[in-house]
């Protein structure tokens, strides 16, 4: 059977690739594409390549999804397709959204650590991202009450479509913008500290507000 | 962000919905327009607290999280009134700004409610994508070997199951934890030496142990008999057996008594 599709010149292998990835609803990685097609790995990533220019005249796409490949429609007919048939999955809510940002990008993590940054207990939450899949628990850190740690699945890559963890940007380079946006007042650190002291010395303690005050209506 | 609206007295009052306490504080200081690195430590802490006010008065539940924030606000503010630690003067280095660790936190928390605003747009992207969809893979019954059974029959074998299941009462078993006081331990103890033999093993106290607790009293027990001297605990040779035996004092005692 083997020595069979071995034989298989390449122009079909693209072809057999194809229909590999039509049939599953899940992204094939490219071991299980190669060991399905009894060829190298280094064949199948050439086919895979090919495939993914020959179908761009189409309707469908071939992404690089969780560290696998998979066929999908193409996202704008996704009005179309929303005719035939709904998206399964369902939308995350905020918390489980902020929740699973943490997750990611500090995994392994523990529950308590991601209800550090995010200031709230995350029960709940955690519960429905493990019954969805996306999370999971992933050993113990080696701490006072070994507590469980958690990680991102390969179905948290396909929920979002990224192909991998590297995808993530670097958490530094969030929220700049809006950083720099809550800081545009810093010149005027010097009055606060002086507005500090002067509510040292005051005996009213009531007066802090009011330099205080002024601070903020400078915005 | 979500606003619910909420009447109460023939007002209505309307209260954006915040994640938790570093949501809340990040709005108030985009709200009054604040410098993130230099909150103004007073005003924000009144004005936080005059949110969770409004959420009380309005029979909303007010988490334990809001709460521990409020006490972390006015823990910044009285340490922000205090003198500078004179003897952090004779270094060089600045003091350290009361407000800083919550400062790094909110900066943090900015951070990833930016990356969740991101996740968000992914899956919504995501869902414009559709891929193969699940099929239906016809199975071939006819290789299942059904001879001579039809469905029917199946049918009647699966009430016959379920009549005999329904018909018996359910079986109940009653699972009870023996308490066992030390008191009551001791006088089982008690009433084994002295009444059994010239000299029990210790071992055999615990035949009766069931769980570690148990164990653990008998111990116990064995320990308090000895500080009341009515038993004698002896030991003949290193790691040998441990023998309990009765006072003789205390058996003279009991019969008087």
């Amino acid at each position: 059977m083997s020595n069979e599709i071995n034989e298989i010149i390449y122009g079909s292998l693209k072809n057999i690739v194809q229909c590999m990835l039509f049939v599953s609803t899940e992204p094939l990685s490219v071991a299980t594409l190669a060991a399905a097609a009894g060829v190298d790995e280094c064949s199948i990533e050439e086919a895979v390549h090919e495939l993914i220019l020959d179908i761009g005249q189409s309707g469908l796409q071939v992404s690089r999804i969780a560290g696998g490949y998979q066929m999908c429609t193409r996202a704008e007919f996704h009005e179309i397709c929303q005719k035939i048939l709904v998206p399964q999955n369902q939308k995350l809510s905020r918390p489980a959204l902020e929740t699973l940002a943490v997750v990611a990008y500090r995994q392994p993590v523990t529950q308590p650590e991601i209800e550090a940054i995010r200031g709230v207990s995350v029960d709940g939450v955690m519960k429905t991202l493990m019954n969805r899949g996306l999370v999971r628990e992933c050993g113990r850190k080696q701490t006072a009450g070994r507590p469980i740690l958690y990680g991102t699945t390969p179905k948290f890559l396909e929920h979002l479509g990224l192909s991998d963890l590297a995808d993530l940007p670097d958490i530094d380079s969030l929220a700049v913008e809006k950083i720099e946006e809550m800081q545009a007042q810093q010149e005027l650190f010097a009055n606060a500290e002086i507005a500090v002291k002067m509510s040292q010395s005051s005996e009213e303690p009531e007066s802090a507000g009011a330099p205080v005050g002024k601070v903020t209506s400078h915005g | 962000m979500k606003i619910p609206t909420i009447k109460k007295n023939g007002y209505q009052i309307v209260l954006p919905i915040f994640e938790g306490p570093l949501d809340l504080l990040l709005h108030l200081i985009r709200e009054n327009k604040i410098d993130i690195y230099d909150i103004p430590i007073v005003a924000v802490t009144d004005q936080y607290l005059t949110y969770i006010t409004v959420m009380e008065s309005l029979d909303l539940d007010v988490a334990g999280e809001f709460l521990v924030m409020a006490a972390t606000l006015l823990e910044i503010k009285s340490r922000m009134l205090l003198p500078p630690d004179p003897k952090a003067d004779d270094d060089d280095e600045e003091p350290i700004d009361p407000r800083k660790e919550l400062v790094d936190r909110l900066i943090e928390y900015q951070r990833y409610k930016e990356a969740a605003e991101l996740f968000g747009n992914w899956e919504i992207d995501r869902m414009k994508v559709f891929p193969g969809a699940e099929r239906d893979i016809e199975i071939d019954y006819s290789a299942v070997m059904m001879k001579n059974v039809t469905p029917v029959d199946l049918l009647e074998a699966l009430k016959k199951i379920l009549a005999e299941v329904s018909d018996g009462e359910e079986e109940v078993t009653t699972l009870t934890r023996r308490k066992v006081s030390l008191r009551i331990r001791m006088t089982e103890v008690w009433r084994r030496v002295k009444n059994g033999p010239q000299l029990v093993l210790f071992e055999e106290l615990f035949d009766e142990a069931r769980d570690r607790t148990e164990v653990v009293i008998t111990f116990l027990a064995i320990l308090e008999l000895l500080k009341l001297h009515r038993i004698e605990v002896r030991q003949d040779d290193v790691f040998g057996r441990i023998e309990i035996l009765r006072m003789e004092e205390a058996m003279e005692k009991e019969e008087d008594e």
